[in-house]
């Protein structure tokens, strides 16, 4: 791990988390942390907790055990729109979008919030459709009606009206076209940039750690590999060990 | 000739009856199936709600003598009283088993109504008509009036529409009814939304109860027959579906006032017989579309893919 990360204040961080979803034992002890405009690689193969994870920071699952902080604050039990207030966006595998929201109506359940100027709202919808010029283009048209790739695009888009802190991205390149891929890898680049920390599920390895600054790596519920994500590639026998590619 | 001109005019003045009657209904459904949709709670307490809003407004009538200001304060007042009660009752239950909701708001609605008669009596009430203007429909003398709550209703349901559609809490209650979880997680506070609609539906009711008084007077369990009928437009219309329980509402009440004047088949005494309904027995054309609603297109007759 590199020192920076290592000495840095985190802007999230998870300590040892258990989370269950009925009587399933999901997240057995999950520790994690992201600073302040890292992007962070979460990996490991199908229902080991990556989502889960995701979900619990969010405050859509509650721990039952463990504690979540968010700029030095507990946030463990807060509902999900105080979280989101707080800087928190949460962009799902399946993207739910709103369908029978117009993509402008979509990305308005963003930026439409208390203290945020008419200037600031044009200059936020102006960010996200040089961005994403098809969004623009399509601002009048049912969400349902957006192809997948369009569909992750406006995902993405919303989660980013609201300006947050860090964005939880799940599974961003699930199903779509390689086209698609390159551009969901540039929009990630695009926030890091713009000094956005993002804690990303991928199924992607490659892209994984190339968008990365560190890694997790997760097995059967619990952290098992954490590293600098330039210290590992593909080949590497921890993602042989953990991930069987 | 002069049966067939008859029965013409006897069918636009139904036509005219059944549209009226529709638009209230329409009103009192639109409450009903909003807090259906967003909520998934079907609220038995409706129609206690409408009934609470036809007494506040007696009380404002007689001490005011206006009825507007009786129609304003009363749906104000009952929209406090809905939110109150949502947060006392139904807030609590949020995630639980859809039958608490059911027996809370059944427990609700007895509450409301045995309070009212207590505090009322059993005698039923009347707020006279606002204007007594009349016009000539054939050899009928038509109140206005009737007319006036017809425009006012689809005013109503008409600038709720426009809420829903372009304001910020409206685009919530939408995003909130599509995906409650996503609205969550874009920082919009569900549970406030739940309890604004919850408080605009009763006020809906309520407005709709003082707007149909003058028509009925006011009594403890006036609530009753217009919720059961509610109820029925609100599945017929497709549950949760606006525009659908408004055009379910004005077919419900058409084709209850065409069957007092057009006979339909019964069978009587063994025989088959052709007669017309009694207004009163009327409501049993609603229960059959009901039926066939449900047997035939349970998802409702008007409702949209989702």
């Amino acid at each position: 791990m590199s020192a920076t990360a290592e000495n840095a204040k985190p802007l999230v961080l998870v300590e040892d988390v258990h989370t269950y979803y009925g009587k399933s034992h999901i997240l057995h002890g999950v520790s994690l942390k992201v600073c302040a405009g890292e992007v962070i690689g979460l990996l490991g193969r199908n229902g080991v907790g990556k989502s889960t994870t995701l979900k619990t920071v969010m405050g859509l699952v509650q721990p039952s055990a463990g504690k979540v902080m968010f700029e030095d604050l507990p946030i463990t039990g807060l509902p999900p729109h105080k979280l989101a207030r707080l800087g928190i966006a949460y962009v799902p595998e399946d993207r739910r979008i709103f369908r029978l929201l117009t993509v402008m109506e979509n990305l308005r359940t963003g930026f439409d919030r208390h203290g945020v100027t008419e200037a600031r709202k044009q200059e936020l919808l102006d960010k996200a459709f040089a961005y994403f010029p098809v969004l623009a283009e399509r601002r009048n048209q049912p969400g349902g009606t957006l192809s997948g790739g369009e569909q992750q695009m406006l995902a993405i888009a919303r989660a980013m009206m609201l300006e947050p802190k860090i964005i939880l991205l799940d599974e961003p390149t699930e199903g779509l076209m390689p086209r698609m891929v390159s551009q969901i890898s540039r929009i990630i680049e695009v926030l890091h940039n713009d000094g956005v920390a993002i804690l990303l599920v991928e199924q992607n390895v490659p892209l994984t750690l190339e968008a990365s600054q560190r890694v997790y790596i997760m097995e059967k519920g619990a952290v098992r590999h954490q590293c600098a994500a330039s210290e590992i590639d593909v080949h590497h026998p921890v993602i042989k060990q953990y991930l069987g590619v | 000739m002069d049966a067939l001109a008859h029965f013409f005019q006897l069918l636009v003045i139904q036509t005219v009856n059944g549209v009226v009657t529709g638009m209230i209904l329409a009103l009192v459904a639109s409450g009903l199936t909003l807090i259906f949709g967003i909520m998934d709670v079907v609220n038995f307490a409706h129609g206690e709600l409408f009934m609470l809003g036809a007494y506040i407004g007696v009380i404002v009538m007689a001490t005011t003598g206006n009825f507007w200001l009786a129609l304003i304060v009363s749906s104000l007042t009952v929209a406090v009283l809905g939110a109150a009660l949502q947060i006392a009752t139904l807030r609590p239950l949020i995630g639980r088993d859809p039958l608490n909701t059911i027996l809370a708001t059944f427990g609700i609605s007895l509450v409301l109504q045995n309070y009212a008669l207590w505090q009322f009596g059993p005698v039923a009430r009347k707020i006279p008509e606002p204007m007594n203007a009349y016009f000539n429909l054939f050899y009928l003398q038509y109140p206005w009036y009737r007319i006036v709550v017809a425009v006012l209703s689809a005013a109503i349901i008409g600038g709720f529409w426009l809420f829903l559609k372009h304001s910020k809490f409206g685009v919530w209650i939408r995003a909130t009814t599509q995906d409650r979880v996503m609205a969550q997680a874009m920082g919009i506070p569900v549970p406030l939304v739940y309890t604004g609609v919850f408080a605009l539906g009763a006020a809906m009711a309520a407005a709709s109860g003082v707007l149909f008084a003058p028509l009925t007077g006011v009594d403890h369990s006036m609530g009753l027959d217009w919720v059961l009928k509610a109820f029925i437009v609100v599945v017929v219309g497709g549950m949760g579906n606006l525009g659908g329980s408004v055009l379910a509402a004005i077919f419900i009440s058409l084709i209850e006032a065409y069957a007092t004047i057009i006979p339909i088949p019964l069978i009587h005494g063994g025989a088959l017989t052709w007669q017309e309904l009694a207004p009163s027995q009327a409501v049993i054309v609603s229960f059959v579309v009901l039926i066939l609603t449900l047997l035939f297109r349970p998802t409702g007759l008007f409702a949209t893919p989702k």
